[in-house]
């Protein structure tokens, strides 16, 4: 039988699901990036292979998230694509007349607005990182509090503080501000998951009408304390999948079912030498910082340039 | 500023009895030199001119040209000329148009004080060839956008372009221009492309400097050409020169719904621009600024509003010395896979 694999490599988690020829989830796996995008993958097919049952042969593979490119190379993928695109397309597999989806990933923020299954409008944080999930990991470690336990502490608060989070800095000395002068630690954390909100409403979702049904995913989905604030801002309910955080996988995944063709791909990718190296090319005064892809000592990539005088090479 | 620099070299080295010198084209090394010299908060075309005027003092130049107007551009050339003086620099600055104004007698003192010798009528004459070299140059521009995506020898466009350029360089008098002009249109129309019926069609509006410096825009036509789309950029030189006050006129009186006062450096425009581009159904408009331009997040809310009037996907970009490309480049992909899923609809 046939089945296809989508990889979903963010800053903070790398996700991975195979899917069957109706679009069901056989084989799942999340596990942290800690920086090393290649490792993270080797390690995911690992797992994703030993779920899988031997019947299944992989027809497609694709890639999305940060590290897409890089990784869509050393899977050979027949589709890389961004993550906007494989957000909509995995939440729409599941809610299919989804209106407004909103994201909250380790780096980046986004909403996507759709329209009987097309999307219409789209935004990202331009501005920084203030209140993703990298923000909120830190701010966990700073208070002394356990990422996971951060959603069920928010829940206990009656008296959310203020915390000006337009910017990270900022809403880091607002942060240690009030807890120096004596605010309870329920309250400082469930006023940080409602600044949270608030900044995503502000700024990514500035002048987007959000209609229902609302998703809501990515990581910081399965903050219940984000998502306590997001219905009560909003003033209506907000859809978190048991999948949240596997859209983008799931999406990707699809997508790469759509453009199969005849090839099957391997999933022992362990053995490959997988490695890059940058350079800094001195041909003019722009010294691009040129990276180069070896797959197995073979260089099969590169990138960075802004002329011509790398491609040639490759 | 992109090719400009031909007619303008042109015009100089015709007209003026001095050594004209080309700035180095703008690299990583200029946007660095401007920023390290440049007050942080300052608009970027700022810190890429001062960049390229510290190349050029460093290559040995000892007189520089700066215009002005319309924006904070007004403030330009005054606070660059203190910034490189008190760098140590030793030249002169000329501001040929002050406070927006170009005052036809004061540019003709200016002149005069760059070179005793300048002789008025040769001056117009080849003033006259150079503003008719601009105008091909656009009307070419406009071609090239409109059919590069669909090229079907990569790099076809670019290579005619250069050798059009280079033959501009050498030409002596209008009728000559006029009829080398004629031959590489129609070269230019003998290039193949293959264009299907359903292209997409994407206009760029937004601030002048970023539209017009592919270097300070991060090669965004380039990118959008790669997708396949057809570009349609108004803003050029022409336009800045020529055309300008008929198209805020003309703002005024086609924008009535969204816009009652005339706005600042371009902002009118962009608002006319939006209701065009709207009104003939293109499938997305990219507006791009450089960080801070003020006229220009003036703007936004209009457009804005004149988009989702008329149903269509708009996307902003500001552009600054640290704007990270990944990120441009994965917004990019997403509009650009946004308004094939529209069109496909």
């Amino acid at each position: 039988m046939n089945c296809y694999l989508g990889v979903d490599i963010g800053s903070m988690s790398t996700k991975g699901v195979i899917i069957d020829e109706n679009n069901k989830i056989i084989a799942l796996s999340y596990i942290w990036t800690e920086g090393n995008p290649v490792e993270a993958v080797k390690k995911l097919i690992n797992i994703l292979k030993n779920q899988l049952d031997k019947k299944y042969i992989v027809k497609g593979v694709g890639t999305t998230g940060s590290a897409r490119k890089l990784i869509g190379l050393l899977l050979n993928a027949n589709v890389v694509k961004n993550e906007i695109m494989a957000h909509a397309i995995g939440t729409l597999s599941i809610y299919p007349d989804a209106k407004t989806i909103l994201e909250i990933g380790g780096q980046d923020s986004k909403i996507i607005l759709l329209n009987n299954g097309i999307i219409t409008d789209y935004a990202m944080n331009t501005l920084c990182a203030a209140g993703t999930g990298s923000f909120l990991s830190s701010q966990a470690k700073r208070l002394n509090i356990n990422i996971e336990d951060f959603g069920p502490l928010a829940l206990k608060s009656n008296n959310p503080v203020k915390i000006a989070a337009r910017c990270t800095v900022f809403a880091e000395s607002d942060l240690i501000h009030k807890a120096q002068v004596g605010y309870k630690k329920e309250d400082i954390v469930a006023g940080l998951c409602r600044s949270i909100v608030l900044n995503y409403l502000n700024n990514v979702g500035k002048g987007k009408k959000i209609n229902s049904p609302i998703i809501f995913q990515g990581g910081v989905s399965k903050n219940i304390g984000v998502l306590k604030y997001f219905k009560e801002i909003l003033g209506t309910d907000v859809i978190v999948d048991s999948n949240s955080h596997l859209m983008g996988a799931l999406g990707i995944a699809i997508l790469s079912k759509k453009n199969s063709s005849d090839k099957v791909y391997d999933l022992n990718i362990e053995n490959i030498e997988f490695k890059t190296k940058a350079i800094e090319c001195k041909g003019c005064s722009n010294n691009c910082e040129i990276l180069r892809i070896y797959k197995d000592n073979r260089l099969i990539d590169n990138w960075g340039n802004r002329c011509d005088k790398y491609i040639k090479n490759c | 500023m992109a090719n400009y620099y031909i007619p303008a070299k042109y015009l100089f080295s015709n007209i003026l009895n001095v050594d004209i010198m080309i700035a180095p084209f703008i690299t990583s090394k200029t946007i660095e030199l401007g920023s390290k010299y440049s007050p942080d908060f300052v608009c970027t075309p700022f810190k890429y001119t001062l960049g390229s005027m510290i190349e050029a003092l460093d290559n040995g130049a000892n007189i520089l040209l700066q215009f002005g107007g319309g924006c904070r551009y007004g403030y330009y050339s005054e606070l660059q000329e203190k910034i490189l003086k008190d760098l140590g620099y030793k030249f002169e600055l000329y501001n040929l148009i002050n406070a927006g104004k170009a005052d036809v007698k004061r540019i003709y003192k200016t002149i005069k004080k760059i070179d005793k010798k300048f002789n008025v009528f040769k001056g117009l004459y080849y003033l006259f060839i150079a503003i008719n070299m601009v105008k091909y140059m656009d009307k070419i521009d406009d071609y090239i956008r409109q059919n590069i995506g669909f090229e079907v020898k990569k790099g076809s466009f670019d290579k005619l372009l250069k050798e059009m350029l280079e033959k501009f360089e050498t030409v002596k008098n209008p009728f000559s221009l006029y009829v080398l002009y004629k031959k590489y249109f129609k070269k230019f129309k003998q290039i193949k492309i293959n264009k299907p019926n359903n292209y997409l069609k994407v206009g760029v509006i937004g601030e002048l400097y970023t539209l017009m410096e592919p270097f300070s825009n991060y090669y965004l036509e380039k990118e959008l050409a790669s997708f396949n789309i057809e570009i349609k950029r108004f803003t050029n030189v022409d336009y800045l020169l020529f055309n300008n006050k008929k198209v805020h006129k003309k703002a005024l009186k086609n924008s009535k719904k969204y816009m009652k006062y005339k706005m600042g450096a371009d902002a009118s425009s962009n608002v006319y621009w939006t209701k065009y581009l709207c009104e003939h159904k293109y499938d997305g408009i990219i507006h791009i600024k450089s960080s801070f331009c003020t006229p220009e997040i003036g703007v936004m809310p209009i457009i804005d509003k004149i988009a989702s009037d008329y149903d269509i996907p708009i996307i902003y970009f500001s552009f600054d010395a640290n704007t990270s490309e990944i990120g441009i480049k994965t917004r990019l992909e997403a509009f650009y896979d946004m308004i094939e899923m529209r069109k496909k609809r």
